[in-house]
């Protein structure tokens, strides 16, 4: 019997990403000092997981990677090892490498060999380096000069030292020293050295149990690799140590060890930074970065079209709900259609009633549909600890990072489009924001800055704020940037708000030099774009030496609406009811003209412009003509105000949001459509939009 | 493009959907309708040029409608029961579209051999025949057969001169 295994390729991939995020925030959330078992035993879980995944769907380059990490998981979690801030680095890239690997499987592109024999050395070097728990810090980090060359020419060392150490349970699992010991004579000149010292007396001796370890010292040119597999099966049932035969007998010359320290950090560096430095470049132009990060930025720009049909991951209690709607709905259908069979007007009561009801279905069932939609935002807010923990040792600087509101949920849309623009502001954050720590605590502030991540609901938005207590932004510098950079006129006046605004206007950075990080001036407007895209708007809240607040506004959900319904002649258009801040009849007396053209009327302290419906969209049968005979609706849009001029306002109503464009495409002052309660199409206005178009 | 179909498919039949604009029979391939329905009014989709009638619910779709006569730039005349929507899967640049056609009244289904498709008269730069495939002799009338993918593409509506 075959199995199309491929079937469940897509399952495994979603549990395994969700099994390296587990792992992720596991590792960042481990503790030096003082190692809660339970934490590490959920990261090894995980990567149990992943590697017996990845072994039975075939995917063996991921299951070796795993096996390796398994290993230091494992002596951390028997406590055989310290848990040190440098293992936790290299678990940590290698998180990284096997999400890179994982993507690759996916899109069926090429695994980057060279990186994953990188992190896969740079793990084995941890596993072995630091044998002896208590090990310099800088040691760790660094290869042991001989294993840091073999990543080249690895067969071309004269042989290894190993020290074998079974636990005495080894024989019960069946495995037997002597027969691997004979496979390591076929690979070379094999010399045994056997330590009889755990052996107890005679009285005390179970002979099932294995007392004895070996040291054994293999001269030829052998791989590492076939050493590895020889004793692949028992690797998790004794301590084992490889050492090549040259470092074990020149001893380590701390010289040595010196220099290499510095040829191989540089590689361990460099794609530590490029995962966080190419998510963000995904949608702007591929900047002059190491070949590493960029290689990474194209092959992550094919991705969004395959997952574009993602799926969703639904809590069973909302299906549950879903369920129990339906079977309501399927009753009270069968009802009405009996009341329908033999119908005579005494049974107007029942019907109504059934009516009533079948509305009440429908509207919780509708409600319950887009529940399903809603995913908490901390699948957005979980990538953050991390981000902020590989940065804010890259800037030296030291930063607390808080989340608030992690519970709140939003459009599964919104998730998906919301973290790279929200990756951009923290980045900032990090980057501007916060000051070095000697600076900060030279202007009275403690020496941890603080980066706060808050969602919460407001109205019938999300809002989401980035909220840093740096040094805030400088309008002053600002405005001089602009003006340097010829975005705005030396004459222009600004007020605080449009000062602030400036940042996002494409072209503009205030970094003095280009980083890694940001500064490139591509992003800001970006990020705007992508916020708009999702029907929502940014805010900036600064003050000098205290910090900023980037605040995001979005729509709850993005397939529905809550509209009011305008009447301009015959046709019927809906105003997103969130946009609109009064309605209000005016008198002439109230209405000035500009140029005898364009017509504003005052609103308490305000002059806005008058739009004139029927004018811009060319509607012949309007009835209202004179300012007096209709109505002002005044409305707000991207920062924008305005006065509608209509014939009626008709009634509230949610509505389906239907896309123009699927079919058509894109036309000014209309956002998209909708199909109203007779049937008929709707069309729903776009402020920024109608204020353009009446600008024309 | 007419021309390499042609020499490849020679031999191949093709079925074309008739209808009638002002007394001319136009032909669609069959394959590009998904359905034939009466005319119902639509609503108006403002500042679009005046051959697009409007927007159209089907089940839940917004469907954009296409009057072809003024498209074509021929007399207007009044709807009238037997005018009909002809709604069409439209293969445009960005994806698959769907459109409405209004025309006066659908006609016949031709089985048509690719090989009796004559090449599309030149008309000189007074008429803009770019999204005919070519003509056919059916029982004594020409059709003009039509390139829905070109004709209803929607980048291309902007300054159109009409074809007649």
């Amino acid at each position: 019997m075959s199995i199309d295994m491929a079937q469940f390729h897509q399952v495994f991939f979603e549990e395994s990403f969700e099994g390296l995020d587990i792992m992720e925030s596991g590792l960042l959330n481990l503790d030096m000092g003082d190692v809660d078992s339970e934490t590490i035993n959920t990261i090894f879980r995980a990567a149990h997981s992943i590697k017996g995944g990845s072994g039975t769907f075939g995917f063996s380059s991921v299951a070796n990677f795993t096996h390796v990490m398994e290993t230091l998981l494992d002596e951390m979690r028997d406590g055989r090892r310290q848990v040190t801030q440098s293992a936790v680095d290299v678990l940590l890239g290698s998180v990284d490498c096997l999400r890179e690997m994982m993507t690759a499987i996916q899109d069926e592109s090429e695994v980057d060999e060279a990186r994953v024999a990188e992190h896969k050395q740079a793990l084995e070097t941890e596993l072995n380096g630091s044998e002896t728990p208590v090990v310099k810090e800088d040691s760790t980090i660094a290869p042991e000069p001989s294993s840091s060359i073999p990543s080249n020419d690895e067969p071309t060392i004269s042989g290894w030292k190993i020290s074998f150490c079974p636990h005495t349970d080894l024989l019960k699992t069946g495995n037997d020293p002597v027969r691997m010991f004979r496979e390591l004579a076929e690979l070379g000149d094999l010399e045994v050295i056997v330590d009889f010292q755990g052996v107890p007396t005679l009285f005390e001796l179970d002979p099932e149990e294995c007392h004895l370890s070996w040291t054994l010292i293999l001269k030829g040119d052998v791989a590492r690799e076939s050493i590895d597999d020889i004793f692949d099966w028992v690797e998790d049932e004794c301590d084992l140590s490889v050492q090549s035969l040259s470092a074990a007998q020149s001893g380590i010359d701390e010289a040595a060890t010196a220099t290499t320290a510095l040829e191989t950090q540089a590689p361990i560096e460099a794609p530590k930074n490029s995962p966080s430095a190419s998510t963000t470049e995904q949608s702007e132009t591929p900047a002059p970065v190491k070949t590493p990060s960029k290689d990474k930025g194209a092959s992550k720009a094919k991705p969004p079209a395959a997952k574009a049909s993602g799926s969703i991951r639904v809590d069973t209690g909302k299906i549950d709900t879903l369920i129990n709607m339906v079977g309501e709905l399927v009753i009270t259908q069968s009802m009405l259609s009996l009341v329908g069979e033999h119908f005579s007007l005494d049974k107007l009561d029942q019907l109504k009633n059934g009516l009533t009801q079948l509305e009440r279905h429908t509207r919780e069932l509708q409600e319950s549909v887009m529940n399903i939609r809603m995913l908490p935002i901390s699948f957005v807010f979980s990538r953050f600890p991390r981000l902020v923990h590989d940065l804010s040792n890259k800037l030296d600087k030291k930063i607390e990072l808080k989340l608030v509101g992690e519970h709140t949920e939003v459009d599964k849309t919104v998730v998906e489009l919301i973290s790279d623009p929200l990756v951009h502001l923290v980045r900032n954050s990090l980057d501007h924001g916060i000051e070095m720590p000697a600076d900060r605590l030279a202007a009275g502030k403690p020496e941890t800055g603080t980066v706060t991540l808050e969602a919460y609901h407001r109205g019938g938005n999300i809002v989401i704020e980035v909220k840093d207590d740096g040094k805030g932004l400088n309008k002053d510098m600002l405005r001089q940037k602009a003006i340097e950079k010829g975005l705005i006129d030396e004459g222009t006046v600004l007020t605080d708000k449009q000062c602030y605004e400036l940042i996002f206007m494409a072209g503009f950075s205030t970094a003095e030099a280009v980083t890694d990080v940001s500064g490139r001036g591509v992003g800001m407007d970006v990020v705007r774009r992508n916020i708009q895209s999702l029907g929502g708007n940014i805010e900036i809240i600064s003050e000098l030496g205290v910090g900023s607040t980037m605040a995001i506004h979005l729509p709850l959900t993005l397939a529905i609406l809550d509209g009011q319904s305008i009447a301009v002649g015959d046709e019927t258009y809906i105003v997103p009811l969130g946009s609109i801040i009064e309605s209000i009849n005016i008198t002439d007396d109230m209405v000035n003209r500009v140029a005898g053209k364009g017509e504003t009327f005052r609103l308490r302290d305000e002059y806005l412009p008058i739009v004139r419906m029927h004018d811009i969209f060319h509607v012949e049968s309007a009835k209202a003509v004179n300012l007096i005979e209709g109505l002002i609706v005044v409305v707000e849009g991207q920062g924008v105000r305005c006065g509608l001029f209509v014939d009626d306002l008709l009634g509230q109503q949610q509505v389906v949001i239907k896309s123009l464009e699927a079919n058509y495409r894109c036309v000014e002052g209309v956002s998209s459509a909708t199909i109203l309660g007779d049937g008929s199409v709707g069309l729903i206005l776009d402020i920024p939009g109608l204020v353009r178009l009446s600008n024309q | 493009m007419a021309n390499d179909a042609k020499v490849n498919q020679s031999n191949k039949n093709a079925q074309y959907l008739t209808f009638d604009l002002a007394g001319e029979m136009y032909g669609v391939e069959i394959l590009k309708v998904q359905e034939i329905r009466g005319w119902e009014a639509v609503r108006e989709i403002p500042n679009t040029p005046d051959f697009i009638k409007g927007a159209l619910n089907l089940r839940g779709e917004i469907v954009p409608i296409v009057d072809l006569r003024i498209r074509f730039a021929m007399d207007n005349i009044e709807y009238t029961p037997v005018t009909v929507v002809i709604v069409l899967c439209v293969d445009t640049p960005t994806g698959n579209n769907v459109m409405g056609i209004v025309a006066d009244a659908v006609s016949d289904v031709l089985d048509i051999k690719v090989s009796d498709i004559k090449e599309k008269p030149n008309l000189g730069s007074k008429i803009d025949t770019h999204f005919m495939r070519g003509m056919y002799v059916s029982k004594g009338h020409m059709v003009m057969l039509l390139d829905v993918d070109k004709l209803l593409n929607p980048e291309e509506f902007e300054g159109i001169v009409g074809l007649g």
